[in-house]
């Protein structure tokens, strides 16, 4: 494991049991997730692998709270957020997780201070505020002297920067990353995932990355493999197979 | 957020700019057009507006607008004048006589004969020369812009520019010889037809041969008296249609409305700006909604409510909007300004600002529900299935 420098601690972070979602109607009904028993746990770094359409998506949308399962029960640091209204559960979002995405979605009109600040502004941050704060952020992340560019002028890797400063700006307890290295080649995978292990991830925070990609498996603190909608093991990332 | 959603819509340059040529197409338009309605319209009773002294016109029962002329007998101005509350009353004669040119061709011209002692009914603007000099033998006063356009005289040389008529010039209306004693600055009329202006007794010896003569009585209310009061009065004491300064420029204005083409040709071109308008500010709008939705999930994903959004969308409608509306509306007065004193008519009255506003609005409103609609119902999950 590179850059490992939180020891995860006993809290439960996310905690699904039973889970289950589909999508469709009749013959065409696909079923997503067949059950899913999960644990992530404070300050860890948890990978969802598996082929392509096995649930890995739906699974960390639901565990966001941006999908809400058809049975089952997902907790967020305790916090179910199926039981939760529509107004609550966006609030919930807001204040506790922060998203990577493969595409990055950044603002093509923002520059990437105010990509940055989207999140804070989103919690009611005064707009000065925000923008102080995320200019601190994407020098945290490496960015500092390329705050006033647009994503037309930044490289993939520094996009994905920009989108990991935009997923920690607002100190969430959950970051949820969907194949965030996959747009990048080799080297610039390797140095974000070690900018998401050393800057996003703390001991009060978790992180869940699904991925393809098995050259970012020694980042993680354990591996969840899936296949056809269900967790098959959990284990230590030597083990884990694409 | 407000920010973002003005950033957003103006940074791609082409959609906005599209999205803002339909608007202001549309506002164009509709104000354009309508301003050329509204300035027909003006043009059917400019006569009426002319002639501002009287309170009342007194008329044959059957006369539908101010051009359909159905002479009375003379002796009806005495029945008038005899009517209780009536200051005083003129007679007026309005026709159609042709006026022969220098060069042997003949003109149709508006004749109108005022009161001989008291000329009442006369042009709002004297250009040259004064109302008195129609007192002069043969004395006619002619309107500026029919005397330099259909009534000029030919050029001396030919290629040169025709001569405007003037004063001391002499023109022959049917058979009876005129001379230019002034000229004035009428209403422009519905036909364009030159407006002359003389003596009541000399315009029935200009026209031809009739047992009736007299085309309306212009009447004036006593003080303390109201108008519409004295013209139910007359009404009812002679038998004779009578209406106020308004009442009769209305009943001018309904007739155009009602038995013309106009507002149905004018109101198609208003329609056609509006449903254009709608259709490409509409689709574009939507379109950019449509390359946006990924942002836009990305938004919700993250935290923003479906109310942020909306007013987002609402705010880039609001926006593209007033600045469509802005262009458009300055454009139709641009048209306005450069075409005035031609024969266009151009009228923009304020209330037709407020019409284009809510049509703008409505476009807006529809370009903007079709958007928020597909933003409403975007699942924020759809950011992880690119």
């Amino acid at each position: 494991m590179s850059g490992a420098a939180v020891v995860p601690n006993t809290a439960l972070a996310v905690e699904c049991s039973g889970v289950t979602k589909s999508f469709g109607e009749g013959s065409a009904r696909v079923q997503a997730l067949r059950g899913v028993d999960l644990e992530v746990r404070s300050g860890e770094l948890m990978l969802l692998v598996g082929p392509s359409g096995c649930g890995k998506t739906t699974l960390i949308s639901v565990i966001a709270g941006i999908l809400d399962q058809d049975g089952g029960d997902c907790r967020v640091f305790g916090e179910s957020v199926l039981g939760m209204g529509a107004r609550e559960k966006i609030e919930f979002r807001a204040r506790n997780v922060g998203f990577v995405f493969q595409a990055f979605h950044l603002l093509p009109s923002l520059t990437a201070a105010e990509n940055v600040s989207v999140p804070l502004l989103l919690n009611g941050v005064p707009r000065n505020e925000a923008l102080a704060r995320a200019k601190e952020i994407l020098a945290l992340v490496g960015l500092g002297d390329r705050t006033a560019a647009y994503s037309s002028q930044l490289s993939g890797g520094q996009q994905q920067r920009v989108a990991i400063a935009r997923a920690i700006v607002h100190e969430p307890r959950l970051i949820v990353c969907d194949e965030p290295t996959s747009a990048l080649d080799g080297a610039t995978g390797i140095s974000v995932m070690e900018l998401l292990r050393s800057k996003a991830l703390r001991h009060d925070r978790a992180l869940v990355i699904v991925t393809h990609d098995s050259r970012i498996f020694s980042f993680a603190d354990r591996v969840a493999q899936m296949n056809d909608g269900r967790i098959l093991e959990v284990g230590e990332p030597a083990l884990a197979k694409a | 957020m407000r920010f973002i959603a003005l950033r957003m819509l103006l940074h791609d340059r082409a959609k906005y700019l599209g999205i803002l040529f339909g608007i202001t197409f549309a506002s164009l338009l509709i104000t354009q057009q309508a301003s050329i309605f509204c300035g027909l319209m003006t043009r059917t009773f400019g006569f009426i507006t002319d002639t501002g002294l009287p309170d009342v016109w007194v008329m044959d029962p059957k006369v539908q607008f101010v051009d359909d002329v159905k002479p009375l007998q003379d002796t009806e101005l005495l029945r008038v004048r005899g009517v209780e509350g009536v200051e005083w009353a003129t007679p007026l004669y309005k026709g159609m006589l042709k006026a022969r040119l220098d060069d042997g061709s003949y003109q149709t011209c508006i004749v109108i004969g005022l009161d001989d002692s008291t000329l009442v009914g006369g042009p709002p603007e004297m250009v040259e020369g004064s109302l008195a000099d129609l007192r002069r033998a043969d004395g006619v006063i002619v309107d500026a812009f029919g005397a330099a356009g259909k009534l000029a005289r030919p050029p001396a040389v030919k290629g040169a520019k025709p001569r405007p008529l003037g004063v001391g010039d002499t023109i022959e209306l049917n058979d009876h010889r005129a001379v230019v004693v002034g000229t004035c600055r009428v209403s422009r009329t519905f036909q364009s037809n030159p407006v002359v202006y003389t003596t009541y007794s000399r315009a029935t010896t200009f026209a031809p041969q009739e047992r009736k003569l007299l085309s309306f009585v212009l009447a004036k209310a006593k003080p303390g008296v109201a108008p519409a009061d004295l013209a139910a009065r007359i009404q009812r004491a002679t038998g004779l249609a009578a209406y106020t300064h308004e009442g009769f420029r209305d009943l001018t204005m309904l007739y155009f409305m009602r038995y013309t083409g106009i507002p149905i040709n004018f109101g198609i071109a208003v329609i056609l700006g509006f449903i254009v308008g709608t259709a490409i500010a509409g689709q574009t709008f939507y379109n950019f909604t449509l390359e946006n939705l990924p942002h836009f999930g990305a938004l919700k994903a993250m935290g923003a409510t479906n109310g942020t959004l909306v007013r987002m969308i609402f705010l880039q409608a609001a926006l593209v909007g007033s600045i469509g509306y802005g262009l458009g509306v300055g454009g139709a007065a641009i048209f306005g300004a450069v075409t005035k004193g031609t024969e266009v008519a151009f009228r923009l009255p304020w209330w037709l600002l407020l019409i284009t506003a809510g049509a703008i609005a409505i476009i807006c409103l529809v370009a903007a529900i079709l958007s928020m609609i597909r933003v409403i119902r975007l699942e924020p999950a759809v950011v992880f299935r690119s």
